[in-house]
């Protein structure tokens, strides 16, 4: 029980995923920085911001539902950390586990997107209003490309146990080869579920504000950018877990660092990604998510299939 | 928000997508803009009736005013127009410099608009880039000027300050990384896919329209109009400077970028020539204070397209009447036209597109009849004039003395609350104390 409680609150549940977010947050806009030819935040701007915004005065508009409106970003921030405790990520076990819960945990990191269009919608500020719609929009276009790459490399672990994929591709590292487009596919559809250039659209500044956001201050909006980092965090980490698990092989102390490393490169890989590119239009994403992205993890599903008549 | 209605969503006065407040109010049907509003008007500051209250030398400096970005264009396009009352003949070391200056000017604004439309559709990375090689020219602007941004070098009859060689090598050597630069930023804006994405099919004016709207500059260039006052109807040195006018037909944004970043190459081109071919001589000569009376209008081809000052003397030091119509007034009508069932998300960089300067364009225009043209619906009468005066708003407007306006502003003052009769009279008693 206390045990439980440890993993829940604070390692690696609640506080070290609060943590290790706000530093990937910071990874990500000092690369992002960098590439710009800027000097970037120093290394503590990330939390220093987040303890200002829990500092200020909340403000809910006359007009919201406060109920959903202060909610919202408590569902988000929860569900993203439940996450985590069913990630590998040193040893061959998860905090938690069972069987299926890749599909929970995809599941869950539906539930912010979720969040900000319940938060965005009963906030009624016209802005919030059509960013949500966008939220929800882009949702249906990313989500199938994702789970379809994801679940196509654990077709190939033959498990829906996250712990029993990155254990079965620990031990043949070799397999991770035949993931490379899903892991491609997957981090393009990340940059849609984290909402990041090309895919920031439901928070388009130049067009809606700051979309479901908008209406947001002081502690809700610390809550829902801790649950944005937390979600790039949980994402790479899952994706590490799922397609690169070699940490797991090394070891207690090095395995974690490894981990880590694997984690913020990922993140970078975001970072890199997102500088080259300009927003595209609501329904270009749409386009592009159909016409490509699903046919790509398609593709990488049919491999799989193959190669679990081949190898297996 | 039902899918079926149509609802209005305020772009402005204060938005992001906007550097200076602006009125859109656009009537959207889920993402598809169905229609639109434009209030202009935010920005007036009263320059023109300012102008009439002070010298020529004064003038000069408030003109330069006008705008933060094309400052010389307006502060030159004036000066002409004082010239050519006075009867002038300018020195042609001092058209060189200020052709000289025009074209760096040109080069700052194209990069910094370039920059502006990387950031509307989501690209910060060309606005970090653009911006840090914006630097160069700023600092070029610096060294010739002694400012970055109000250069403060026309004066009437010349210019105020000479170039030295040392000062030309620096130019040289600036305007050299630039064209670098440049050519790197021309492959990035008509190669890199999210961009052409994002511009091209987006805003688009044919050549008839951009005729019959009137549009100038490099908005009208990109829809195919082979227009440009440098060449049509050359001041300064333009006449004895060979460049090209960059034309383009892709009718969209996209065209009116290609656009901005060749002229951006021609202009270095520019640049060099009035640096080799610089002729010796005075930079300036002597104009009386007061300048006979009579009337000019000044054309000049400003970074945003054709820039028109009227001037009116009447043989004193001061002039009568001061007129600016800048080229944003021109294009804003286009704006409307070229959204047309586009996409909310166009919005921001259609509006960018024509390099709106609205502190600019903010003028106010009574009409005294405010009929529509013959053929124009009763319907259409109110987008016919909203964005060139809000005369619905003004039904007991009157021209005013200087001396009434003053009077009616301090007791509009008064009235809302804020009361300086008392301050006034403490400044009076000090100053009768001395």
């Amino acid at each position: 029980m206390l045990n439980s409680l440890f993993f829940i609150l604070v390692f690696p549940g609640f506080l070290f995923v609060s943590f290790f977010g706000l530093v990937a947050e910071y990874v990500d806009r000092k690369i992002y920085a960098r590439l710009q030819n800027r000097v970037g935040p120093p290394w503590f701007q990330t939390f220093a911001d987040f303890i200002k915004l829990l500092g200020k005065e909340d403000i809910v508009p006359c007009e919201a539902n406060a109920r959903m409106f202060g909610l919202a970003p408590i569902f988000a921030l929860s569900a993203v950390v439940t996450v985590f405790l069913y990630i590998p990520i040193w040893r061959y076990d998860a905090a938690f586990s069972f069987n299926g819960d890749i599909i929970m945990a995809l599941y869950l990191l539906t539930i912010p997107t979720l969040a900000f269009f319940i938060g965005g919608w009963y906030s009624t500020s016209l802005f919030a209003r059509l960013g949500s719609v966008r939220c929800v929009t882009q949702l249906f276009a990313y989500e199938v490309p994702l789970f379809m790459s994801i679940l196509s490399a654990a077709l190939l672990a033959n498990s829906w146990s996250l712990r029993d994929i990155a254990n079965f591709y620990s031990l043949r590292p070799a397999y991770c080869l035949f993931n490379l487009l899903g892991f491609a596919v997957s981090m393009v559809a990340l940059l849609g579920k984290l909402e990041k250039a090309p895919f920031d659209i439901p928070e388009a500044e130049t067009e809606i504000v700051a979309g479901a956001f908008t209406e947001y201050s002081g502690r809700l909006l610390a809550l829902l950018r801790l649950a944005i980092d937390i979600e790039m965090v949980v994402g790479a980490a899952l994706f590490v877990a799922v397609f690169f698990p070699f940490a797991l092989a090394l070891g207690a102390a090095l395995g974690f660092i490894v981990f880590i490393i694997e984690v913020l490169a990922v993140v970078a890989l975001l970072s890199l990604m997102r500088t080259v590119v300009a927003r595209l239009r609501i329904d270009q994403m749409i386009d592009f998510c159909w016409k490509y992205l699903v046919p790509l993890a398609l593709l990488q599903l049919l491999i799989n299939l193959i190669l679990k008549g081949v190898l297996v | 928000m039902h899918n079926s209605d149509k609802f209005n969503i305020p772009l402005g006065p204060q938005h992001p997508a906007l550097k200076e407040p602006e009125g859109f109010s656009v009537a959207l049907k889920g993402e598809k803009i169905m229609g639109m509003d434009i209030r202009l008007g935010y920005n007036h500051r009263g320059i023109e009736k300012a102008c009439e209250e002070r010298t020529y030398i004064q003038d000069l400096y408030l003109i330069e005013r006008v705008c933060g970005i094309c400052s010389h264009s307006h502060s030159t396009c004036f000066v002409q127009a004082v010239e050519e009352i006075a009867g002038v003949q300018v020195p042609k070391r001092a058209l060189y410099i200020r052709t000289l200056i025009a074209e760096l000017e040109r080069v700052h604004s194209h990069l910094l608009w370039l920059g502006v439309a990387g950031h509307e559709i989501g690209f910060d990375t060309l606005l970090m880039y653009t911006w840090r090689d914006r630097e160069i020219v700023m600092d070029i602007l610096a060294l010739l000027t002694g400012n970055r941004v109000n250069y403060g070098i026309n004066t009437i009859g010349g210019v105020r300050r000479d170039i030295s060689p040392k000062q030309i090598e620096e130019v040289y050597k600036g305007i050299k990384t630039l064209e670098e630069r440049t050519r790197y930023y021309i492959e990035v804006a008509t190669q890199e896919t999210t961009i052409i994405k994002r511009l091209s099919g987006v805003g688009v004016l044919s050549r008839e329209d951009a005729l019959r709207l009137d549009a100038v500059g490099p908005t009208a260039r990109a829809s195919g109009v082979n227009r440009d006052v440098r060449r049509d109807d050359p001041y300064a040195a333009y006449a004895e400077i060979k460049f090209n006018v960059i034309t383009d037909d892709h009718n969209d944004v996209y065209g009116r970028t290609v656009v901005r970043v060749k002229e951006l190459m021609e202009s270095y081109a520019i640049v060099k020539q009035c640096l080799k071919d610089l002729p010796e001589g005075p930079i300036t000569v002597k104009v009386p204070r007061k300048i006979p009376a009579g009337e000019a209008t000044s054309r000049y081809e400003a970074p945003r397209g054709e820039d028109l000052h009227y001037v009116k003397s009447n043989g004193t030091e001061k002039p009568e009447r001061v007129k600016v119509r800048a080229p944003t007034l021109a294009n804003i009508q286009a704006v409307k036209h070229m959204l047309k069932d586009r996409y909310l998300a166009d919005m921001p960089i259609v509006i960018a597109a024509i390099d709106p300067c609205f502190s600019c364009t903010d003028r106010l225009v009574y009409l005294s009849h405010c009929e529509p043209p013959k053929g124009v619906k009763q319907s259409q009468k109110r987008d016919c004039f909203a964005s060139l005066a809000m005369t619905s708003r003004f039904k007991n407007a009157k021209v005013m003395s200087w001396e009434a306006l003053r009077t009616y502003s301090i007791e509009w003052h008064r009235v809302h609350g804020i009361d300086f009769s008392e301050l006034n009279n403490t400044f009076r008693k000090r100053l009768e104390k001395r």
